[in-house]
């Protein structure tokens, strides 16, 4: 019995004490993000944009795609279950708003979690093990101003970006369902779309994509600064940095979209 | 300059640094001796404030440096150069780049200005030439007289070595001595080597520390260390190895256990 307890208890002190490093982490890169430039020690804006380009505009590709499946997915699964009340027009809205609201962050973030923030956690965890990170700290910079912030800005940026373009790939997927199966015009298509969808849909989207991108910055560079043990604890916090990126960011949403949902 | 006072330090239960005391005045070499896993490496990474100890204290030009914040310290570790000991260049950027960051981060200097003086460095190491390459490219050798030019571009008071000689062949490590040696004659510089090789030792040394097991069993000039009758230093300076007890009751329980 006190072994179950204990299994309990440590795992559940560990989960703490990692939650507790990922808040200091958060704390530090805030600063050196937003309040430092202020006491003149400006963000390193070439390295930003060299993140915002790797982690944001060559992930197009890959979320557009998987966005287009999706909605097409979606409109299937819908129609599926609408045509029997004769409701196939609602295919729109559902597509509209669940890609907006739900499906459009949360792909995106999933993606990304998966692209960059083992990325991160990998190029970090090996200049970990390689003394790097202790040879930036010898020389007097701050690991987190140099290495963090140019992340976290990037994804800061990225995500939003990124999901509306998972949106519209979305809504178009399910456009080319529609247009094809259900006897439905392109116009028509526009019309359902723009009055099914309200501003609030895509503002509560985009405010999840930001927090998101914080969660999949802090989560891969927490893992990337705590690799121990050479290749083998790169490979482990590589996983280790999506799994836990991807729990984190449905957590989130469960939150976010409760907070949203009673708020209207 | 540099002063250790009664450090002490843990690895979770483990301890590492026992009650380790050092004065090391400015200008002198002072090399530190000892096998693998006495604790040599992490009594250098305590001097750069990388790890705080258990307890004790250490002095770098009479400031006690674990009660000050990061930002003065950072100040001071502009005047403090370290070799690690793989040479942790930056892998995503060149050479040039590499020695010339520091000067980039930390001073207002003009680019072509900093170009010249990272052209400096790299010839004072010996690696005209190879300011393009990508530190991939580099031989363990050539990535150490890469890193110690970046430790020098700041042009520090005090050198750090972390086993400059370690990985390396006899003849490239001779060149990486001469090359401390070099140093120390024309810069006059403070030098703290950490190592294992007795050859290198007392090759550099103006006075040399023997570790043990995370205590200093032995400090002087490299005449008296010889002469020392210490059974470990001893021990260490013959190249006499752990003796393996003769116990057949023990030998036989560690084969037949479960």
């Amino acid at each position: 019995m006190t072994g179950v307890l204990a299994f309990f208890g440590r795992n559940t002190l560990g989960f703490l004490r990692y939650l507790s490093g990922l808040y200091d982490l958060s704390a530090k890169a805030a600063y050196w993000t937003f309040v430092a430039p202020f006491k003149g020690r400006k963000v390193k804006w070439d390295n930003a944009i060299r993140q915002m380009v790797l982690a944001g505009v060559n992930s197009i590709p890959i979320v557009s795609l998987i966005s287009l499946f999706i909605g097409i997915v979606m409109a299937l699964q819908g129609a599926y279950q609408l045509e029997k009340f004769g409701a196939s027009y609602y295919v729109t809205a559902l597509v509209g708003v669940s890609m907006t609201r739900e499906l459009g962050p949360l792909i995106t973030a999933i993606v990304i979690a998966g692209r960059s923030g083992s990325a991160f956690a990998a190029e970090l965890g090996t200049m970990k093990v390689s003394e790097e990170i202790d040879a930036l700290e010898a020389m007097g910079l701050n690991s987190v101003r140099y290495l963090v912030v140019p992340k976290y800005l990037a994804l800061l940026v990225m995500m939003p970006c990124l999901t509306l373009i998972s949106d519209l790939a979305g809504i178009l997927g399910g456009a080319i369902f529609e247009v094809l199966q259900l006897d439905q015009t392109f116009r028509m298509f526009l019309t359902a779309t723009r009055d099914s969808l309200a501003m609030r849909d895509i503002t509560t989207g985009l405010i999840k994509s930001l927090v998101f991108g914080l969660i999949i910055t802090k989560v891969g560079c927490y893992e990337g600064f705590s690799v121990e043990g050479g290749a083998e604890g790169v490979g482990k916090a590589t996983t280790s940095s999506v799994v836990v990126s991807i729990f984190l960011i449905i957590f989130a949403d469960v939150i976010f979209t409760s907070i949203f949902y009673y708020t209207g | 300059m540099i002063r250790v006072v009664d450090l002490v330090t843990h690895y979770g239960e483990r301890r590492i640094l026992n009650h380790v005391n050092l004065d090391i005045p400015a200008g002198e070499t002072m090399v530190i001796l000892g096998g693998s896993g006495t604790g040599k490496s992490t009594l250098l990474r305590h001097i750069m404030r990388l790890e705080f100890p258990t307890s004790g204290q250490i002095f770098i030009k009479n400031q006690e440096i674990f009660h000050m914040p990061e930002e003065r310290f950072n100040l001071l570790r502009r005047k403090i150069g370290m070799l690690f000991q793989s040479g942790a260049l930056f892998n995503s950027i060149s050479v040039e780049e590499n020695v010339a960051l520091p000067l980039r981060e930390l001073t207002q200097l003009e680019d072509s200005t900093i170009r010249i003086m990272t052209r400096i460095k790299l010839d004072l190491v010996g690696l005209s030439g190879i300011e393009n390459y990508m530190p991939a490219q580099l031989s363990g050798g050539m990535k150490k007289r890469a890193g110690l030019a970046r430790a020098l571009a700041m042009d520090p008071e005090i050198l750090l070595f972390d086993e400059p000689s370690a990985g390396l062949d006899p003849i490239t490590a001779a060149g990486i001595d001469s090359l401390i040696l070099k140093l120390k004659l024309a810069f006059k510089m403070t030098i703290l080597v950490v190592t294992h090789e007795l050859a290198s030792a007392f090759m550099i040394a103006d006075r040399i520390t023997v570790m043990d097991g995370g205590e200093v069993i032995a400090t002087g000039t490299p005449e008296e260390i010889r002469n020392s009758q210490h059974p470990r230093v001893l021990q260490f300076l013959n190249r006499i190895p752990e003796g393996e007890p003769v116990d057949a009751q023990a030998y036989l329980r560690t084969l037949t256990r479960t």
